[in-house]
């Protein structure tokens, strides 16, 4: 029994003389939630379909739940997913769009209803799907996806068109569902959603893994910041001088100085700005989160 | 596969599209089936293109199947749109992905969805051929017609022969609008080609060189639905018309199969 809900190995997709995916390698271990990222681009849906059957890699390996991506019959029945946004027969009911899919794979059509409640759309399921708004469309989408009672739930940007209430509650049912058992990979521009989730965290670039483990591992490999505030906006200058005279990187930014340094460095600042005459308000050594780890990590190189 | 089958029936029952069609197919059938009675006599002909078909011929056993016949081009026209709008519209709606992630297999997909609408085809011709014969049954007395050998054994046989004829035919435009929507990935754009094509193309091209019908696959199909014309035999049209639709199939069948799903 394998302990990994998706491993890939040299997976490649090459699309005429571009490559979209390039040579990526990652594993994402069974009842995590883990965040797909990347900017646009950068071969996360790519990734998606590939592991779905959807298109044939160029090269490379994948096991899905164990089996192998060449053969998608024998792992898709324990799969859910969301690939693109939601899609669906605009003519037919929210309700009729589910059991046109509890149809075709085989499931209980009682499950149509109790998913619809679940993600609140209990008493819009008889309503047609071009009437929908795009948070219902979304919410449908989920509800699609859940529908085999999965064992690894694949969601691209599952959050988008959703209101802060109903991004909580997606938060809230990702997470209810990885304390279930079920392994979550998950993509998502809202970076700070998927940093409270996340166990696990695969990051992509121009088609290539720049970090995949667990988050944890991904912050502890980032420089702190340290941020250091005057009374007198001049000082700001002569701190910036300070910081990069010891050698760190330091830039000006929100009427603060953010200094790439380390934390036990921020007693020394301390003191050179005390010396230089610079009453500081504010020094706060700070980890980055995940959004500054992502614009560190795939901005150009 | 029946899992497919019950899927796509789920979608092809849908009010706007199962009324709306079998709508058109009702008023059609009553309308083909009644000019050719109530025109009987006018000068300008009864039946399409400007034939006339007299009392003698609508008085034998064949008499009845007479405007069920001229409603299988038109028939065959609502399965090649039909069709091509179902399997098209995968494409545009992004839905294939969603099919696909539920049945992987893209084989008992295709067929599934073959199957499913060669139901709803046959539900078509029946209802077809039921208004047709109805219309022609009651209207005949009016235009002095008699409808003695309509029921006799020999006209039961007309009736079936007739219908089997048209099915065939039926099917064999639904196919090739099949083929057309897997190819072409849009619902507009395959319906256009097809029916520009059958109804206009073909058309022109006969009229340039009427050899050539004798090789176009509408004009196969459309001589099929009345087991074949003065020009065109019914063993050579079923030989033709099969070749275009098992060739088409085939093509579009592999291309399925192999055609990434990136949209």
């Amino acid at each position: 029994m394998t302990n990994t809900a998706i491993s890939v190995q040299d997976l490649s997709k090459k699309y005429d003389d571009r490559l979209a995916v390039s040579h990526i390698n990652f594993e994402v271990p069974l009842g995590t939630v883990c965040g797909f990222v990347g900017p646009n681009g950068s071969g996360k849906t790519t990734t998606m379909r590939m592991l779905l059957g959807l298109i044939t890699p160029t090269t490379g390996q994948g096991q899905i739940l164990g089996e192998p991506i060449e053969h998608p019959e024998k792992y898709l029945s324990r799969v859910g997913a969301m690939i693109e946004g939601p899609a669906f027969y605009p003519a037919l009911s929210g309700q009729e769009n589910l059991m046109v899919l509890a149809k075709l794979g085989g499931f209980p059509i009682e499950r149509v209803q109790i998913l619809l409640e679940k993600v609140g759309l209990g008493d819009r399921g008889k309503s047609k799907y071009k009437t929908y708004s795009l948070g219902m469309k979304q919410r449908l989408g989920i509800a699609a996806a859940l529908l085999p009672e999965p064992k690894l739930l694949m969601l691209d940007e599952p959050t988008n068109g959703l209101d802060p209430e109903g991004i909580q509650e997606v938060r809230a049912l990702l997470r209810d569902l990885a304390n279930d058992g079920t392994t979550v990979f998950v993509s998502s521009h809202l970076l700070s959603e998927l940093e409270i989730i996340s166990d696990h965290i695969v990051m992509l670039r121009k088609g290539e893994v720049v970090f995949a483990g667990p988050i944890g591992d991904l912050m502890a490999q980032q420089q702190p910041t340290i941020i250091a505030k005057s009374l007198d906006h001049a000082d700001l200058v002569k701190i910036l001088d300070i910081a990069v005279k010891a050698g760190h990187h330091a830039v000006i930014r929100n009427d603060s100085v953010h200094i790439l340094a380390a934390m036990d460095w921020a007693p020394q600042l301390n003191k050179a700005a005390f010396a230089a005459g610079i009453t500081l308000a504010q020094l706060a050594p700070q980890l980055p989160n995940l959004e500054e780890t992502f614009f560190e990590m795939t901005g150009d190189k | 596969m029946i899992n497919v089958v019950k899927s796509e029936l789920r979608k092809l029952r849908r009010p706007s599209l199962f009324l709306g069609t079998m709508g058109a197919v009702v008023f059609f059938s009553a309308l083909f089936s009644a000019l050719l009675f109530l025109l009987i006599d006018s000068e300008q002909g009864n039946s399409d293109r400007g034939r006339t078909v007299g009392r003698e011929v609508l008085g034998l056993a064949t008499g009845g199947v007479q405007g069920f016949s001229s409603t299988g081009g038109f028939l065959g026209i609502i399965a090649l749109c039909v069709f091509a709008a179902q399997t098209a519209q995968e494409y545009t709606y992004g839905t294939l992905r969603n099919l696909l992630i539920r049945q992987p297999s893209r084989m008992k997909i295709l067929v599934g969805k073959l199957i499913s609408m060669k139901i709803f085809a046959l539900v078509m011709i029946l209802l077809s051929v039921i208004t047709s014969l109805a219309t022609s049954f009651i209207l005949a007395p009016g235009a002095k017609v008699s409808t003695d050998l309509w029921f006799t054994s020999t006209g039961i046989e007309a009736i079936v022969t007739s219908f089997i004829n048209v099915t065939i035919s039926v099917i064999g435009f639904g196919i090739v609008g099949m083929v057309l929507g897997l190819l072409l990935r849009s619902p507009i754009s395959a319906i256009s080609f097809g029916v520009l094509w059958l109804l206009i193309v073909e058309n022109l091209l006969i009229a340039v060189k009427s050899s050539l019908q004798n090789w176009l696959p509408g004009a196969q199909l459309t001589a099929i639905t009345s087991g074949g014309t003065p020009d065109i035999t019914y063993s050579h049209a079923l030989t033709v018309g099969g070749i275009y639709v098992g060739i088409g199939a085939l093509a579009a069948s592999i291309l399925f199969l192999r055609r990434d799903v990136a949209n």
